[in-house]
């Protein structure tokens, strides 16, 4: 039994207004967006699973489900085995202290009144029963950690350089020892030289701590760096799962491959490979049936308009493709 | 996009006492306002020190006198000294003027953030309520609370909380929309917080920079009302010194030439509701984090 | 002949209640016409700071103090605002980060562009109607009236990018001034930006000023480099020189520092923390990160040199040991 088991999840968004109104009076279906449509995913304990995709593909909605940040209009998360999709608020806290998030923007996401050191020490305040001394005691052991000195404990956010209030919010995620940490895009954010600084502490943490990580990402390569598999998102569902090393060397889905020839490559001479789809991703309200590449794909057939499932082609490599 | 470098270093810039010394003294004209207010304050709060006479003796014998050396200001009907009057009088306005703001500060500040975080139906009742009661002028919405209520000082500070409650309602509603969509919001939540102390903790005090600027500048509208209603006759009666009873008293005087009984109460109220005004601009400028950093 | 872009010794200083900020520190940069040119350095290293120097767009509290830029040979400090006004958007144009909130939400996109030909070409309005719709043809906007008529909230982010090049190349300019025109943009959006200013860049024989802190997209779309830290400009090369024999301390950090989608890698992080701008040091401002720093690199501040042809270095470490390298 793996430590999180996602099935069928579904996030719709009603779109409300004016055309929600008008499409009731017709008797239509009210037009939803479909944000994550069926998605399926375990997280073992101790792995590191990526979620990549562009704007608009659900993967900040998944973790904002898992969180219980947003509650799902259908699908089922199991957490250690137990149920968590439709717990209500109260029942989901204890959880919490076990499914913690690092925030994609480390300025918004912490408090500009609250100092470095309380942001940690709410947390602990939360879910623990330790002492005042003691949780201090424990706060600058987290600061530590996260290779921030204790000096910068007192201060506040716009105090602090963009990498340094990203580890405090790195802190505050780890300060209840969760076991799972989902990472919404930690170091879209920074600047690409204090990203490997931030993937680096996520490394050590992760090997220190025993942390599993849903690992979310337009970023392949941090991915490449710190994820032992990765799955594919497009338009709300996923297209592709693999091995980390297995996805970048050989990818299946056409939309992979088109995503992974377009990151450039800090090498001159490299040769990019020329594949790319046409036209833009579509809007997430229409209801696309069958293959929802289909529309900009340069291989689409006849058979792409039947409804393709993610089928495992090989152990741990699936593929929602007709021609893979 | 801005032009300034402003990622931040390595080594932040903090805000060391002498920085914010530095910034408060860069708007002149505000800084001499907080000086009065801070001067007319303590002038209330040791009034029995500062006046030379106390504000109740009469003295028939120099009654309806100019400005002199013995009585600063002039004196009154009963010979009363203006000077002492007006200084006694500046505790009633003051503290009725605070404690007005301060109570519709209190109850407008923790509607609106219930209201704001909720949303919902509770949202839009709220928001009808408080259209129906700003349709009305504040202060004849005042006049009439204090009329039905009856003529003293605690009524006349209900009477103004009640017309200030319903803009920091709507203020902190605002505020609390903008802030509660933020990610530090979302990130409370994570960690595990109650509703309650992600309004109280988190959300609320990142909403009081404008509250603060609006109370300021509320002071000096409710220091107005309150001289208002005095003045027509509704709320603090004389013979208590306050500044619109004596403005009252001083336009009967007009047509017969004491200039100086209207003339020095209203500069009173005058000078204390412009700096209000101007400390609240100030106030404005100083809490904007954007102004930081920039001369 | 003249280069298309001469920069000189040029320092851009900014007030502040905490004291003054040197964002640019005595730099020089030169751009030739027609080529490809990547400005590299993490944020607040000043090249913002330089590209808005170059439109003369420095205002309170920022001034520049010293330095001079030249363009086609001339000083632009010397001309008045008025001819200063000519040059801006008509023969140096710039595209920025965030194209939406850089077009006007209230006016139709393609409005905004065939005013520009009205104004800078002098042309009627069933002209510039017809120059802009070539233009957003140019830049591979589909179904073009369409697109013309719609404002800029209608169209996604990699659009209004497109939008914004054809503003910038309507009046076909000799220098693009890009501020990170990808960052922000999703990646397959993204490459088909750079794809299409490359193509653009050479189809018009405009040079592009490139601002960015992506190695990778430098060595996708660059004929040379200029690397700069804290304000000053540590190495320039040609594209490939810089990838493979980097030269200043700072140039081989980075390159080492950035994780690959097309190789495994040790990551291994710059060292220290970009200096405060405040009251820098005299030196070199990379010292305190430095493994060659000495006490001269602390004193003073090592001049650009030519250690190869094109290739620029302001490091005494790097000179010392040239030999050894």
């Amino acid at each position: 039994m793996a430590l999180v088991e996602v099935r069928d999840l579904q996030m719709h968004f009603p779109l409300g207004g004016v055309s929600s109104l008008l499409s009731r009076l017709r008797g239509q279906p009210e037009p939803v967006v479909r944000a994550v449509e069926s998605v399926s995913f375990d997280v073992a304990s101790g792995e590191t699973l990526a979620l990549v995709g562009e704007s608009g593909c659900g993967k900040s909605t998944v973790a904002r489900c898992l969180l219980r940040l947003l509650d799902p209009t259908a699908g089922s998360i199991r957490y250690d085995g137990t149920e968590i999709a439709s717990l209500d608020s109260d029942a989901f806290v204890p959880f919490r202290r076990d499914i913690q998030m690092v925030f994609q923007d480390p300025t918004a996401s912490l408090n500009p009144r609250l100092s470095a050191r309380r942001m940690v020490e709410e947390a602990l305040m939360l879910h623990t029963r330790l002492t005042g001394a003691e949780r201090r005691d424990r706060v600058d052991e987290l600061l530590e950690e996260v290779d921030l000195g204790r000096g910068l404990g007192d201060r506040y956010p716009h105090e602090l350089s963009g990498g340094q209030r990203q580890r405090v919010n790195i802190a505050r995620a780890i300060a209840t020892n969760p076991r799972f940490v989902v990472l919404d895009e930690p170091t879209s954010a920074l600047d690409v030289s204090l990203r490997s600084r931030a993937i680096l502490l996520l490394e050590k943490l992760r090997n220190r701590l025993g942390l599993s990580y849903l690992f979310i990402s337009h970023d392949l390569a941090t991915v490449r760096y710190l994820a032992g598999r990765v799955a594919v998102m497009y338009l709300g569902t996923i297209v592709e799962v693999a091995a980390t090393r297995e996805l970048f060397a050989r990818p299946l889905h056409p939309y992979t491959r088109a995503l992974l020839a377009s990151v450039p490559v800090p090498d001159p001479d490299a040769v990019r490979d020329p594949f790319t789809l046409a036209g833009e991703i579509p809007s997430p309200i229409s209801n696309i049936v069958g293959c929802r590449l289909r529309g900009r794909c340069p291989l689409a057939q006849a058979v792409c308009a039947e409804p393709v499932p993610l089928r495992e082609i090989t152990p741990g490599r699936f593929v929602a493709c007709h021609l893979a | 996009m801005s032009i300034l470098p402003i990622e931040t270093p390595a080594a932040p810039i903090s805000e060391p006492p002498s920085l914010v010394w530095r910034r408060i003294r860069r708007n002149p004209l505000s800084f001499t306002a907080l000086c009065v207010i801070i001067a007319i304050a303590f002038m209330a709060l040791f009034a029995p020190l500062v006046a030379p006479y106390s504000p109740d003796a009469t003295d028939a014998g120099s009654a309806l006198q100019s400005v002199s050396w013995q009585h600063w200001l002039g004196t009154d009907l009963y010979g009363r000294d203006q000077l002492s009057r007006i200084i006694y009088a500046a505790r009633v306005d003051l503290s009725v003027a605070f404690a007005a703001t301060a109570a519709a500060v209190a109850v407008g500040a923790l509607l609106g953030a219930v209201v704001g975080y909720r949303g919902g139906w509770v949202d839009n009742v709220a928001m009808r309520a408080v259209d129906a009661v700003m349709a009305f002028p504040a202060f004849v919405l005042a006049m009439g609370i204090t009329a039905a209520m009856g003529n003293s000082t605690g009524n006349v500070a209900i009477a103004i909380s009640i017309t200030q409650i319903p803009a920091y309602l709507r203020l902190i509603r605002g505020e609390m929309l903008r802030v509660r969509e933020m990610e530090y919001a979302d990130a409370a939540r994570t960690v595990g917080n109650p509703a309650w102390r992600i309004v109280l903790v988190h959300l609320l005090p990142n909403c009081l920079p404008p509250l603060i600027v609006q109370a300021t500048l509320a002071m000096g509208f409710a220091l107005l009302t309150m001289a208002s209603l005095s003045f027509i006759g509704l709320g603090i009666q004389p013979p208590q010194s306050e500044w619109g009873v004596m403005t009252a008293e001083g336009a009967s005087h007009i047509v017969t030439g004491e200039w100086w009984l209207f003339l020095f109460p209203g500069l009173a109220i005058m000078i204390t509701v412009l700096a209000f005004n101007l400390v609240g601009d100030g106030l404005r400028d100083f809490l904007d984090p954007r102004m930081r950093g920039i001369r | 002949m003249t280069e298309l872009l001469e920069i000189r010794d040029l320092t851009v200083q900014f007030e502040s209640d905490a004291g003054e900020i040197e964002a640019v520190d005595h730099i020089n940069l030169t751009i030739r016409r027609g080529e490809v040119v990547g400005l590299v350095g993490e944020s607040g290293s000043g090249k913002s700071v330089t590209s808005f120097a170059i439109l003369r767009l420095i205002r309170r509290p920022g001034r520049v103090k010293s330095g001079t830029i030249s363009f086609n040979g001339v000083d632009l400090a010397s001309l008045s605002e008025e001819d200063m006004r000519q040059v801006r958007g008509a023969k140096i144009a710039m595209i920025s980060q965030s194209p939406r909130t850089a077009l006007n939400p209230v006016i139709p996109v393609g409005r905004q562009i065939s005013r520009l030909f009205q104004l800078h070409a002098g042309l009627s309005a069933e002209k510039a109607e017809k120059r802009m719709l070539e233009m957003l043809a140019l830049v591979r906007i589909p179904d073009p009236e369409k697109r013309a008529r719609q404002y800029a909230h209608q169209l996604s982010g990699g659009m209004c990018q497109r939008v914004m090049i054809a503003m910038a190349l309507a009046t076909s300019p000799q220098l693009l001034l890009a501020d990170e025109p990808t960052t922000g943009l999703d990646v397959s959006i993204a490459a088909r930006i750079l794809d299409l200013l490359r193509e653009l860049g050479a189809r018009t024989g405009a040079a592009i000023l490139f601002i960015t802190h992506d190695m990778g997209v430098v060595a996708e779309i660059c004929d040379r480099v200029v690397v700069m830290h804290a304000g000053q400009v540590v190495e320039s090369a040609p594209v490939r020189t810089l990838f493979n024999h980097p030269a200043h301390p700072y140039t081989r950090a980075l390159v080492r520092s950035i994780p690959r989608i097309d190789r495994d890698v040790t990551m291994e992080p710059i060292p220290g923390s970009v200096p405060s701008l405040l009251s820098p040091p005299p030196g070199c401002r990379y010292v305190e990160r430095c493994d060659w720093a000495s006490e001269r690199c602390r004193l003073s501040r090592p001049p650009l040199t030519e250690v190869a042809p094109d290739h620029l270095v302001a490091c005494y470490g790097y000179e010392e040991r040239r030999g050894a390298c």
